[in-house]
């Protein structure tokens, strides 16, 4: 953390006046915000311009927070290790490409927080890792400092896909489970043995405390995960569709004594809203992806309506580097289907996704002593007509439209004497 | 039993079965005092639209109320015609997932004779949610390796398939042979080339890639002349003449009646394509044209109209600016070429219902509102070659309306009534009551 700030902390402050702030939880402010040190340090009508401040006139235009994004799998350079029905021991953050492009077209979609998970390919997945889009810094340092790990769960077609012959292209193994009970029984198996694990530890924790001499037990990195997930130390994010999934994997967490910290996809949720608000879970959906596969037919893009109004910690997330890139454009479908209020419609992009990572202390809305993270519009987000066309995060301006603009035909040059050089031409000059 | 079902819980009997709305009942009627977007002229405001029989036969500020039809009062509402999806797979896939809802792409390199029209399911669900969200004509098309079949211009409202038709044989489609890496549409990496080539056999590289182009050129080429010669033999009435069905489907596009919709997205594509048609002499629309801002001097010179994918879409190369795909509808409309939107998301996930927010995206990158609309509207209508019948608000023109209380490309607009050839379509929509149900679940 203190890197981080530190780095980032040497950015002169930065005034945006005259703008449409949408705080998203404090209200709509019409005047300045102020970012400096990296945080906000002020929203009001009235905010002077501290001395060597940048001014930002932002006459007809709005300000939100950086939208943050509770599933996707950009900059992972592996998805899914699917050898085995549970892979805990592997973790996304491993396999983290810092030049991915796809990080740079989120942050130009307004993305400053990404979830990055694991794939879905099997009942318990690898860890997973919260990042800020911070384009141009290492892996490292685009880790979001202090957000608690997690862990990726999935359930339905996708795990059970390996145990059947027919399924998943080349696989010629079964692998069980081929059946959502068999997923049922893999996540018991696990946190039995999780549990017995943790036990073991514990008692030669003890003996260690009273002084007596112990043989330590051997270090197993799969259930070392999964104490983690049953100390809640570690979020589970958990991959599903169906209601009857969904409700097994709450009898499940409620059984073991762990909680299920959001539930990803999750199209049925609306069927089963009673019961995730009562287990205190969040929900993470699409707006309107349905109809792709069998277990996605009664998607409805009201799901996040409902869950809203059942008083769930909603949020839509992207799963996609293209969906990725507009996820306020997805907020506004809430609108009409579901008629959420606009600023209802906001929170599912902004302060749900970071409650639902335990992250909204530092991201999430525009209040005074948060991160800077903060997106500038030509235009209402919630405008299909509207666009991003500055992105800070921490203070520091990561994303500017009109510089990208007026960069593209350097880069064309440059590209020029690349393509030439390889095409073994005299385009290169270096 | 169902019978007692449907009177105690009147919303389940609903669920089970949508039928279309009744032919004949209502298609007549008058809006009175609405904005009026006619889309082929000014916007009128306080404008009225007399509709009889299912077509638009009034258009104007000062029309007389008529004493024999139901007259809706339009105040505070906006008139826009109906939105056209040009190319989608709505009705010929249920399920992407599940093989046995699928109708998109024949065994085969050569189907003319396929026609979309004989495979849309008038009962998917796809087509209330589609329509809805004011897509009221959907081109829907067979997909595959060179020629697929042909595509069908249908109405989303119909007791049959045939109510459904606006126009079954509307084009055939051609996916051109391109060198692209296999498994994937982003095309050819250099990369992945057999530069390596001292090791030699990559069979993944340029050369192999290049002869199979070459190969699939030639036998498309050799399909072109086998339909010369089979209308040659048959104005002849040659007796060893015999009708063959494919190189029947064909006479129409060699005729120059029929155009061929091609699917070509790379600049390479592109090119290749319109100097193919120039030697074929048939007349094509270019389709998912991605890199058609790479071309469009030659694809304005030769006339050619062109259907654009989703603008909400990746940029084809890691380098292209981020806003590639968003820019290029305004590319187009800057250098004067016909162009139209389709959503071409039957592959992954069907989702034709967000035509107006693929336009309105364009909006967002320079392209002028109208033009959007119009992309998705009447210029749709006029390369499908039915701007006699749909696409505007005209005398004339199938009564394909909306009633809105806004901008059909936002979001948050809501239809409040929506008109397809007059008849008023039901709103409602499984997942509407799927919603209305669970509401009301109680805690």
């Amino acid at each position: 953390m203190a890197l981080a700030v530190s780095a980032f902390a040497a950015d002169p402050p930065i005034l945006i006046q005259n703008a449409t702030i949408l705080t998203v939880t404090k209200g709509t402010v019409k005047g300045s915000i102020l970012l400096q040190g990296g945080k906000i340090a002020a929203i009001g009508d009235k905010v002077m311009a501290p001395p060597g401040a940048t001014v930002i006139d932002g006459a007809g235009k709005f300000v939100m927070p950086g939208i943050i994004d509770c599933h996707s799998h950009i900059m992972a350079e592996a998805i899914n290790e699917g050898t085995v029905s549970v892979s805990a021991m592997v973790g996304i953050e491993d396999v983290l490409n810092p030049e991915d492009v796809a990080i740079y077209r989120a942050l130009a979609g307004g993305v400053t927080t990404a979830n990055i998970l694991h794939g879905s390919a099997n009942a318990i997945g690898g860890k997973t890792v919260v990042t800020k889009m911070r384009w141009g810094k290492s892996t490292d340092e685009m880790k979001f400092e202090g957000a608690l790990p997690g862990i990726k769960f999935a359930l339905g077609e996708n795990p059970k896909r390996a145990g059947n012959a027919q399924g998943f292209g080349t696989t010629t193994t079964l692998r069980y489970p081929a059946t959502r009970m068999g997923v049922e029984d893999v996540i018991r198996e696990a946190f039995n043995d999780a549990k017995d694990y943790q036990n073991v530890w514990k008692l030669y924790n003890a003996k260690v405390a009273k002084g007596d001499i112990a043989i330590p037990p051997a270090r197993d990195l799969k259930l070392d995960a999964l104490v983690e997930v049953l100390e809640g130390k570690r979020l589970v994010h958990a991959h599903c569709y169906r209601q009857d999934e969904i409700l097994m994997l709450i009898h499940v967490a409620d059984d073991y004594g762990f909680k299920i910290r959001t539930f990803q996809h999750v199209l049925e949720g609306y069927k089963v809203a009673n019961e995730i608000k009562a287990h205190g879970a969040g929900a993470s959906t699409f707006a309107d992806w349905w109809a792709y596969k069998m277990e996605a037919k009664d998607a409805i893009p009201y799901n996040a309506a409902i869950m809203v109004k059942k008083g769930i910690v909603t949020s839509l997330n992207s799963d996609d580097a293209e969906l990725m890139r507009h996820l306020d454009k997805e907020a506004a479908k809430t609108l009409k289907y579901g008629n959420l209020t606009e600023d209802e419609a906001l929170s599912l992009i902004t302060i749900n996704p970071a409650k639902q990572l335990m992250i909204d202390k530092r991201v999430g809305s525009l209040e005074v002593g948060k991160d800077a993270d903060v997106l500038l519009f030509d235009g209402h987000p919630l405008s299909n007509m509207s666009k991003v066309v500055k992105v800070f995060i921490d203070g520091h301006e990561y994303f500017d439209r009109d510089h990208d603009i007026e960069g593209r035909p350097a880069k064309e040059i440059e590209k020029k004497a690349l393509t030439g050089k390889r095409a073994g031409t005299t385009g290169g000059q270096n | 039993m169902r019978l007692a079902i449907a009177i105690l819980i009147p919303s389940l009997a609903a669920m089970a079965a949508t039928p279309p709305a009744a032919p004949g009942s209502d298609d007549s009627f008058f809006i009175k005092g609405a904005t009026v977007h006619t889309l082929a002229g000014a916007d009128i405001e306080n404008g009225s639209v007399l509709v009889r029989n299912g077509k638009i036969i009034g258009v104007g500020k000062n029309l007389a109320v008529p004493k024999d039809v139901k007259v809706i009062d339009g105040k505070g509402l906006q008139v826009y015609p109906g939105m056209i999806d040009s190319g989608t797979e709505v009705g010929l896939i249920e399920i992407n997932a599940v093989r046995e809802t699928e109708d998109v792409q024949e065994i085969g390199k050569f189907n003319p004779q396929l026609v979309a029209a004989t495979a849309v399911n008038p009962s998917s669900e796809h087509i209330e949610v589609t329509r809805v969200n004011g897509i009221t004509t959907v081109a829907t098309m067979p997909d595959g390796v060179l020629i697929s079949g042909q595509v069908s211009l249908m109405h989303l409202n119909g007791w049959t398939t045939d109510e459904m038709g606006v126009k079954p044989r509307a084009g055939l489609h051609l996916t051109m042979p391109a060198i692209r890496l296999p498994g994937g549409r982003g095309g050819f990496t250099p990369d992945s080339s057999d530069s390596g080539g001292a090791a030699g056999g990559n069979p993944t590289g340029f050369t192999a890639l290049k002869a199979a182009f070459d190969k699939e050129m030639s036998e498309l080429n050799e399909f072109f002349e086998s339909a010369h010669r089979y209308k040659q033999m048959k104005s002849a009435k040659a007796p060893d003449f015999k009708p063959d069905l494919k190189l029947e489907a064909m006479q129409a596009v060699i005729d120059g009646t029929e155009p061929i919709l091609v699917t070509a997205r790379r600049e390479r594509e592109i090119r290749d394509a319109i100097a193919w048609a120039d030697k074929q002499k048939v007349k094509i629309i270019l389709c998912d044209a991605v890199e058609a801002n790479k071309v469009t001097k030659e694809i304005k010179e030769h006339n050619i109209s062109v259907i654009l994918g989703p603008a909400l879409s990746l940029p084809l190369n890691e380098d292209d600016a981020y806003d590639r795909a968003y820019v290029t509808a305004a590319d187009l409309q800057k250098a004067g070429i016909l162009f139209s939107m389709a959503t071409l998301t039957g592959g992954t996930n069907l989702a034709s219902r967000n035509l107006p927010y693929q336009a309105a995206q364009a909006v967002a990158f320079g392209l002028p509102h109208e033009d959007a609309l119009k992309a998705v509207t009447t210029n749709a209508a006029k390369i499908w070659g039915v701007g006699d019948q749909i696409g505007t608000v005209e005398e004339g023109k199938w009564a394909d309306l909306l009633l809105t209380d806004g901008d059909p490309l936002e979001a948050k607009t809501q239809i409040k009534l929506l008109f397809i050839k007059g008849k008023t379509v039901d709103t409602d929509t499984r997942q509407k009551r799927l919603y209305d149900q669970y509401l009301g679940r109680p805690q």
